[in-house]
């Protein structure tokens, strides 16, 4: 499905209206995974505001699409999505790390409503998905999971082990982004340990890649609507390419923005900068 | 190969199929019955008999190639999904290659995956430790919302798979190589998770064992009665968590000795779980536990080892006899205790 100029407006708008959210979020946290959250903005609003199937009263749904944020420490990230889909008040926000909250920074398919399987320790995610993906083709069902990968967490020896059997269960009705942010908590990702030639990488495990900017929308589109009409054997992986903490022109590309608070002085800052984003 | 397709065993059966073969084949008869087990195993399926389920229902299993990780995270995917999953590998890569796999994917999230672990203890006795398991049952009593059960033979294991099934939440069934003999004699004797079985009556010890050693300590227990005029107690505690208090309670209470016999580490497992009971309930009692003194294990035969590590009838003969020569104050009054 083609995206109109009215559609990206309306992203824009929501992606921004997150990003607030996200700000605000880090703050009353007290610290969050912030830089992470922000780099993965565009995938997540599109998803939720385009794509995917979901039914925010009912977020059980049996025919559901799935959606598995692997990269679990972007759970700030994820939660503002839910919140400004309508699955929980966005007050509820405001609890994110603190006491008995049913937010942590890695959130919990148990306790928030709208989260599909819970993440954090990384490498976790596409084995699950994989697993979700082969669940709905065994029992015949349409509906499709989608995992985002942080590129660090590519490091992890799990994702290459789902990987081939992704491939070699022709498990097509798995969509896999990876937000290629390029930095990790010791540094660039080149130089803690580097992944490239990555996209080849994911080739040579017997997945088509589709490399796109994961802040424009057009190109999103395209590859999801290509990722859809796949009627290949193999699963689809849209490699993103993007900016950790897009958006907020102080932490964009700063590896000390992987993990940082912010106070309200400092809130303000980032709200501005987001806003001059459109 | 048996051509057995029903779903009661007898000793007959289990003498004629291994303990691994014997779950392959329930797990086919509940597949028949229930179109949401899926089975997956990584690269064992004919080693744990998983395989027998795959032969069955090829659109059902999934064999992931040795990546034990993918292995139970696929698990937990499926079962997300609304399958119900059965995995099958060795007991060491279960529990120890992918232990937070099984930890974080599936008990964290609280989901219906049963694990069958074979090759648990030093079952696989001339492998040496790599392929030896005498941590499982600790690692996995310490995961919440994990059921753990160590069958005693494959009758016992045929009556676990079922069990399972209906038993909500992840459930880790350990057994052996799959070649012990048995001890059960068919499947009626009222199996229940979370209930020790008592194979002997007894007063003046109580022996509690699982797995391998409950063939064991029912020959030891008779060769007592009959040489020393002891009246032994036997427990199988198939289960291990959640363990059986009031069994434990119960023998404290009516025989005043308790010895424990496993094929795992002594720390952490069957015994742990028997000692932390007595001491919660402040009852003096004279206890024991048998099994691997933290170490890792030579190899050999499995007999071998048991007989080596104290695990055999002989030596547990011996153990009883020992306890049963200390001088213990059993006729303390409990009345005015805590």
């Amino acid at each position: 499905m083609p995206i109109t100029d009215q559609e990206i407006k309306d992203l824009k708008e929501k992606a921004m209206q997150i990003r607030m959210d996200i700000v605000d979020t880090t703050v009353a946290a007290g610290g969050a995974h912030i830089g992470g959250a922000m780099s993965m903005v565009e995938i997540m609003t599109i998803l939720y505001f385009k794509y995917i199937n979901v039914d925010p009263s009912n977020p059980q749904m049996e025919d559901r699409d799935r959606v598995v944020v692997s990269k679990g420490h972007a759970g700030v990230g994820v939660a503002p999505v839910l919140a400004n889909k309508g699955y929980f008040p966005k007050e509820e926000l405001m609890s994110f790390n603190q006491f008995n909250s049913p937010f942590g920074m890695h959130l919990d398919s148990m306790k928030v409503k709208g989260v599909d399987i819970s993440t954090g320790s990384l490498g976790h995610g596409l084995p699950q998905s994989v697993g979700l993906a082969l669940g709905a083709r065994t029992q015949g069902k349409d509906w499709k999971t989608y995992c985002i990968l942080g590129d660090g967490e590519c490091n992890e020896g799990s994702n290459w082990e789902a990987a081939m059997a992704a491939s070699h269960f022709k498990v097509t009705n798995l969509i896999t982004f990876v937000d290629r942010n390029n930095l990790m908590i010791d540094g660039r990702t080149e130089d803690v340990m580097s992944l490239e030639p990555f996209a080849d990488k994911w080739t040579a495990f017997g997945f088509i890649v589709k490399e796109i900017n994961g802040h424009d929308y057009k190109e999103l589109t395209e590859a999801i609507d290509f990722a859809h009409a796949n009627t290949t054997d193999k699963p689809v992986l849209i490699l993103c390419n993007t900016i950790k903490g897009k958006g907020i022109d102080f932490m964009e590309d700063d590896v000390k923005w992987h993990y940082g608070s912010i106070d309200s002085d400092l809130a303000v800052q980032a709200k501005a900068s987001i806003e001059k984003m459109g | 190969m048996s051509e057995k397709t029903g779903t009661t065993w007898t000793v007959y059966d289990a003498n004629t199929l291994s303990q691994a073969e014997i779950y392959g084949q329930v797990l086919c008869d509940l597949g028949e019955q229930h179109p949401k087990i899926v089975g997956l195993s990584a690269d064992l399926a004919k080693s744990t008999k998983i395989g027998m389920f795959g032969d069955k229902f090829p659109d059902r299993f999934f064999n992931v190639g040795i990546a034990e990780q993918n292995l139970f995270g696929m698990a937990a995917g499926m079962a997300r999904s609304g399958l119900t999953p059965f995995v099958s590998t060795m007991a060491a890569f279960v529990t120890m290659r992918a232990a937070e796999q099984v930890r974080t994917d599936i008990c964290y999230q609280n989901l219906d995956v049963k694990i069958i672990a074979t090759h648990g203890g030093t079952s696989f006795g001339a492998a040496g430790s790599t392929h030896h398991c005498t941590e499982d049952l600790s690692i996995t009593r310490a995961f919440p919302n994990m059921t753990v059960l160590v069958p005693a033979d494959g009758i016992e294991t045929a009556n676990a798979v079922k069990a399972s099934l209906d038993y909500p939440g992840p459930v880790y069934i350990r057994i052996g190589r799959g070649f012990e003999p048995t001890y059960y004699k068919d499947e009626e004797y009222g199996f229940e998770i979370g209930k020790a079985v008592e194979i002997n009556p007894g007063t003046d010890i109580t022996i509690i064992c699982c797995g391998v050693t409950v063939l064991q300590a029912a020959g030891a227990a008779k060769i007592l009665q009959e040489t020393d005029g002891l009246s032994v107690r036997v427990l199988n505690m198939h289960t291990i968590k959640p363990i059986d208090r009031e069994a434990i309670l119960k023998a404290v209470e009516e025989t005043r000795r308790i010895v424990t016999f496993e094929d795992h580490n002594i720390h952490g497992g069957l015994g742990s779980a028997v000692a932390d009971v007595i001491a919660e309930s402040g009852k003096g009692c004279a206890f024991e536990k048998v099994g691997i003194p933290d170490c890792f294990c030579i190899v050999g035969y499995p007999e071998d080892l048991y007989s080596h590590y104290g695990l055999d009838s002989n030596a547990m003969i011996d153990k009883v006899r020992e306890i049963m020569g200390k001088d213990f104050e059993e006729d303390e009054n409990w009345d005015d205790e805590v």
